[in-house]
């Protein structure tokens, strides 16, 4: 089966069937990845853009590295250092870099479906690296990698996911990907951070509390809390977030024993994580960090519509 | 130049007629009804066999953008739009730049309105100074300058306090408000209509309760000061219930709602659609179930478009940053004519929301074909088919959610004071 899309703008718009074809090719990309020249040539040529309207440093340095490693040439532009600051609109930005011919665009903007925008006026492939609270289809593909790692499957996993899912991009794209792979998602958070008909979206369970939310669960996953981007009326005080919706080891333990722990970083430690959860056994979150570049370099080869590696 | 209407199904609400009849305008003046009436000389001879024929379409609700932003609309083009879409009436509102609150506006509206001669032009005034919401308008010296109404439609009197007085003066001025009930912290950034497919889009929400809670207070309000109050753009199954009780309460109360409002949902936006941005968002199934229920029993009085023109720089943008409306002038009345299919309206009840309720609303002497009245006559075809297309629009702004729609039914001749204003090619 091949891969058919021009872009890839969230996990809404793929099958089942495309999201393992983009996971088993990242599996054969880690191979690429612990070899001692890590380089393949199958981007060769390919020139390929990050364009940032956001401030990120791994999503960005990742994709970048998955572009290297497929011996593409990439520039990345940020917002701050761009025209957009001149007040120059999205559609004049990315015209003007597509005169410079590039094969592919990754982008991450604070609005949601600006890549929706884009994708619609531009004939590169663009690539979502994160669109508002919309999608973050990199992020949940590395996730799912590392739950496929773990387990050997991702049908029936009770996959808990606790923090704002109102404004997270991450929660969406797991909830869209996992429920195609046949995963239960459990969610919890204040009121205040749990969208209108979040129960449609996917295979998706509404908790009241974390420990609902927790009980049995294989993986968990922590959303980061900001004061500054959730404002003042979703919750107290970091403090008492931390207090009802914080992980710590003793919750832990409601958790299935195999539990993985994973979060999207970066962390606020203390607040929904805590570090002995964060650093101890059953914490994956580095392993989700390795897996993002090949999870890339399998989103970049496939939308470019290469041929696989072979050596 | 008189006009004959022959043979047409004329509505009027106000003499309770549904019935063929001929219908002769002479000097600008509805002469007579009847059947099998002669032309005279020098008159033209309309034939309207399986057309309607109702009192000019009125239009409470537009956004005329001049003077100030012509690029978007100007006097001229909107008129063009109106009579081509039926109307013979409009209320433009006020928040141009400069606002019209104050009478050198209002006469540069009426005065450019009366050269390009096409359409009724009735300029709303604003309630507060500059519409900013802190010093009432002089509502008196609006009135006696032509304004039928005053309103600081695009924001709400968000201050109760300033609301309870603005009602109580406009009362003693006996100038009718009109209110933008919204309130602007349950807004917030929202962007469209929060339920489902905002959760969806990740975009954010604002909630039906932004519009309930602000119908409700100023509901509240008038109630308490005895005053008549006009609420625009209905959208949500909350505030349809809230007029209604109020109504039967003896509440002062009217309303409109736009066509869209009872047409699509909030579905419209998937794909980030900015023609399907407006305030308030489109909403649910059951808020348009709601709307039409309301627009079926009265609760809601009129249909008004809320024609709201924006240039394509200022649409064609992702969507948080383009800005709210879309136009209606010309896509209005089939939409409208839909009602009438579904059986959600029968005949005398579309034109009562299209031109009899919002002309008493306004306290216009229009919406009639009485004896004497002016001759301001549409008349409809109504089964014609048709698509929306960009390039047909008379409007300066093409920003639709209907552009490539299929449509039923359109204005075929346009009558304003006796005269044909526009008449549609045959094709």
């Amino acid at each position: 089966m091949g891969f058919k899309h021009k872009d890839i703008l969230g996990l809404q718009d793929l099958s089942g069937e495309e999201i393992y074809l983009l996971l088993n090719t990242a599996e054969n990309m880690k191979e690429i990845n612990s070899r001692e020249i890590k380089k393949v040539p199958t981007l060769r040529g390919k020139t390929i853009v990050n364009l940032f309207f956001e401030p990120s440093t791994r999503t960005r340095t990742s994709f970048e590295l998955a572009a290297k490693r497929l011996s593409a040439d990439t520039i990345n532009i940020s917002a701050s250092t761009s025209a957009v600051q001149k007040g120059e609109t999205l559609s004049d930005t990315a015209r003007n870099i597509l005169a410079m011919k590039p094969d592919i665009i990754v982008m991450r903007h604070s609005i949601s479906g600006a890549h929706h925008y884009l994708a619609k006026r531009v004939s590169c492939s663009i690539v979502n690296a994160g669109d508002g609270a919309h999608e973050h289809p990199s992020q949940a593909l590395l996730d799912m990698l590392t739950m496929r790692e773990r387990f050997g499957r991702l049908a029936g996993l009770k996959v808990a996911i606790v923090g704002d899912i109102t404004h997270s991009r991450v929660a969406r794209s797991n909830i869209c990907g996992l429920t195609k792979v046949g995963a239960k998602i459990y969610l919890a958070g204040p009121p205040t951070m749990i969208p209108q008909g979040v129960e449609r979206l996917g295979a998706v369970t509404v908790c009241k509390t974390i420990q609902e939310a927790l009980d049995g669960a294989d993986v968990v996953m922590m959303l980061r809390i900001q004061l500054e981007r959730q404002g003042k009326t979703l919750m107290p005080t970091l403090r008492e977030y931390s207090r009802y919706f914080g992980l710590n080891r003793d919750l832990l333990g409601l958790a299935s024993p195999d539990v993985m722990v994973m979060h999207p970083g970066p962390m606020n430690r203390g607040v929904e994580i805590s570090s002995d959860v964060a650093d101890g056994p059953n914490s994956y979150i580095l392993q989700q960090v390795e897996n993002g570049v090949a999870v890339r370099m399998s989103m970049l080869y496939h939308v470019s519509g290469g041929e696989l590696p072979t050596e | 130049m008189n006009i004959l209407i022959k043979g047409g199904r004329v509505i009027d609400p106000s003499q309770q007629i549904d019935a063929i009849l001929d219908i002769l305008i002479v000097d600008g003046k509805i002469r007579e009804h009847g059947t099998g009436l002669q032309a005279g000389k020098d008159c033209e001879v309309i034939d309207a066999g399986g057309m309607l024929v109702t009192p000019g379409l009125v239009d409470m609700h537009v956004h005329l953008r001049d003077p100030g932003q012509e690029y978007k609309e100007d006097i001229v083009t909107g008129a063009r739009a109106a009579v081509a879409g039926g109307f013979t009436s409009i209320a433009c509102m006020p928040n141009t730049s400069p606002v019209n609150d104050n009478k050198a506006v209002t006469t540069y509206i009426i005065n450019k309105a009366k050269m390009q001669g096409l359409v009724n032009v009735f300029p709303v005034g604003s309630i507060t100074e500059g519409g900013k919401g802190e010093n009432l308008a002089e509502m008196g010296e609006l009135k006696e300058s032509g304004c039928v109404a005053v309103s600081d439609d695009g924001r709400p009197v968000a201050n109760s306090e300033l609301m309870r007085r603005a009602l109580e003066y406009a009362k003693g001025m006996e100038i009718m408000l009109i209110s933008h009930s919204e309130d602007l912290a349950l807004v917030g950034e929202g962007v469209m209509n929060e339920g489902f497919t905002s959760t969806e889009l990740g975009l954010k929400g604002i909630s039906r309760v932004a519009e309930d809670a602000a119908v409700a207070r100023d509901v509240y309000l008038a109630e308490f000061t005895d005053s008549p109050i006009h609420i625009a753009h209905v959208s949500s199954r909350g505030s349809v219930r809230i007029i209604r009780d109020a109504k039967t309460r003896g509440v002062k109360v009217t309303c409109e709602t736009a066509p869209h409002y009872f047409s699509i949902t909030d579905d419209a936006v998937r794909g980030y659609d900015t023609n399907a941005r407006m305030n308030p968002p489109l909403r649910e199934a059951a808020d348009v179930e709601a709307v039409k229920a309301g627009l079926k029993d009265g609760t809601i009085d009129a249909i008004a478009t809320d024609h709201a023109p924006h240039h394509l720089d200022e649409k064609d943008l992702e969507f948080n940053l383009a800005l709210n409306g879309i136009i209606g002038l010309e896509t209005s009345l089939a939409l409208s004519l839909s009602l009438l299919r579904d059986g959600v309206l029968n005949a005398k009840q579309l034109v009562e929301k299209m031109s009899f309720n919002p002309s008493n609303i306004l306290s216009l002497d229009r919406g009639t074909l009485q004896i004497g009245a002016v001759a301001d006559v549409t008349i409809i075809d109504p089964i014609a088919d048709w698509v929306v297309r960009e390039e047909e629009l008379c409007s300066k702004s093409k920003n639709s959610p209907f552009i490539g729609a299929k449509m039923k039914g359109r204005a075929l001749y346009t009558i304003v004071s006796g005269k044909v204003v526009y008449r549609r090619q045959a094709v």
